[in-house]
């Protein structure tokens, strides 16, 4: 099990990333933005950061690097790509998932623990939690505020397509305790054939005791179990 | 010919603003009661070669089809002159 993790001009999460791979037992390589080989990933991670320095939009440019097109390909051909924070952004200006991520509410850039509540764990990043379970992981961002049009929204909460709503600790509606505003408190969606993950949540930052939370561990785990489980999850080349 | 494109992105009238609000808050407080409605967008001033004003105009819409707007949550209007910024 390899996971790849891309490495942007101004990504900054690759680091915990691989950690995270690393405490989980599981190996990782690195994925620079300028090459196209996606050696031999089983699922293709898009940290955080700031790639291109978030220049003109978040996500905007690094949208055109080459290691994108093996990225888009990858995504094409069933492999698994989970996108976090900058990853989330940077693959709805890629198209591979719909929506926009717009400046917080607040216009605070927020960096705290928030609780997701799993909508489905009918996808391969989420398999391990269970449905209503809530997950402390950290968020750290300041344009996580998702938004699309109306008739998007329904169509992805009518397939169950939103895999993370931000909910208070006991996992209640969050209200105005949202740390970003979203539409319809929505923190995480996978793609149609349910194989691309955006999550603005940190889950590489709750991957241990010593940061707070191991919850996010679930998402790596549910990703090992999936490629395990099923070989039809295409492997890069 | 050497054409000043300068190209308005401007947030969809559905996608809230909150900077916008931020603004027009800071507008009242300094006494400016008539504002009513502030959205900040974006000014994005190209330099183009081209022959023709037709043809420059199609080339930046293009290029704000592409990369410079996001469809999703912005709008954008286009500016054309000949002549440099200068």
């Amino acid at each position: 099990m390899r996971f790849g993790i891309a490495v942007f001009p101004g990504t900054w999460s690759d680091r915990d990333c691989a950690r995270a791979v690393d405490v989980a037992g599981y190996e990782s390589v690195y994925l620079w933005h300028r090459d196209r080989d996606l050696r031999g990933s089983d699922c293709v991670i898009l940290p955080g950061g700031f790639s291109y320095g978030d220049h003109l939009r978040t996500g905007a440019v690094a949208r055109f690097a080459p290691l994108m097109e093996s990225v888009q390909e990858f995504a094409a051909g069933g492999g698994l790509v989970l996108g976090i924070c900058n990853g989330f952004q940077i693959l709805c200006e890629a198209h591979l998932l719909p929506g926009a991520l717009t400046r917080n509410q607040s216009l605070e850039f927020r960096c705290e623990m928030s609780w997701l509540r799993v909508e489905t764990a009918e996808t391969p990043f989420t398999s391990a939690c269970d449905r209503d379970q809530v997950l402390a992981i950290p968020v750290s961002h300041g344009e996580g505020r998702y938004v699309a049009e109306p008739s998007t929204l329904d169509r992805l909460e009518a397939e169950a397509r939103v895999a993370f709503r931000y909910v208070s600790p006991d996992g209640s509606p969050v209200g105005d305790a949202s740390p970003n505003g979203s539409m319809r408190d929505i923190a995480g969606i996978v793609s149609e054939g349910r194989n691309v993950l955006g999550m603005m949540p940190h889950p590489e930052r709750a991957a241990e005791p010593l940061l707070g939370s191991t919850d996010g561990m679930r998402i790596f785990r549910s990703v090992v179990n999936a490629v395990a489980a099923d070989s039809a999850f295409a492997v890069a080349p | 010919m050497r054409f000043l494109a300068e190209v308005v992105i401007s947030l969809k009238p559905v996608v809230n603003d909150p900077q916008g609000l931020t603004v027009r808050a800071g507008l009242h407080q300094l006494g400016f009661a008539e504002v009513s409605e502030v959205r900040v967008g974006k000014h994005i001033a190209l330099e183009v070669e081209g022959d023709s004003e037709a043809g420059v105009r199609r080339r930046v819409a293009e290029m704000c089809e592409r990369l410079l707007r996001n469809p999703v949550i912005e709008d954008y209007r286009i500016e054309l002159r000949e002549g440099g910024s200068r």
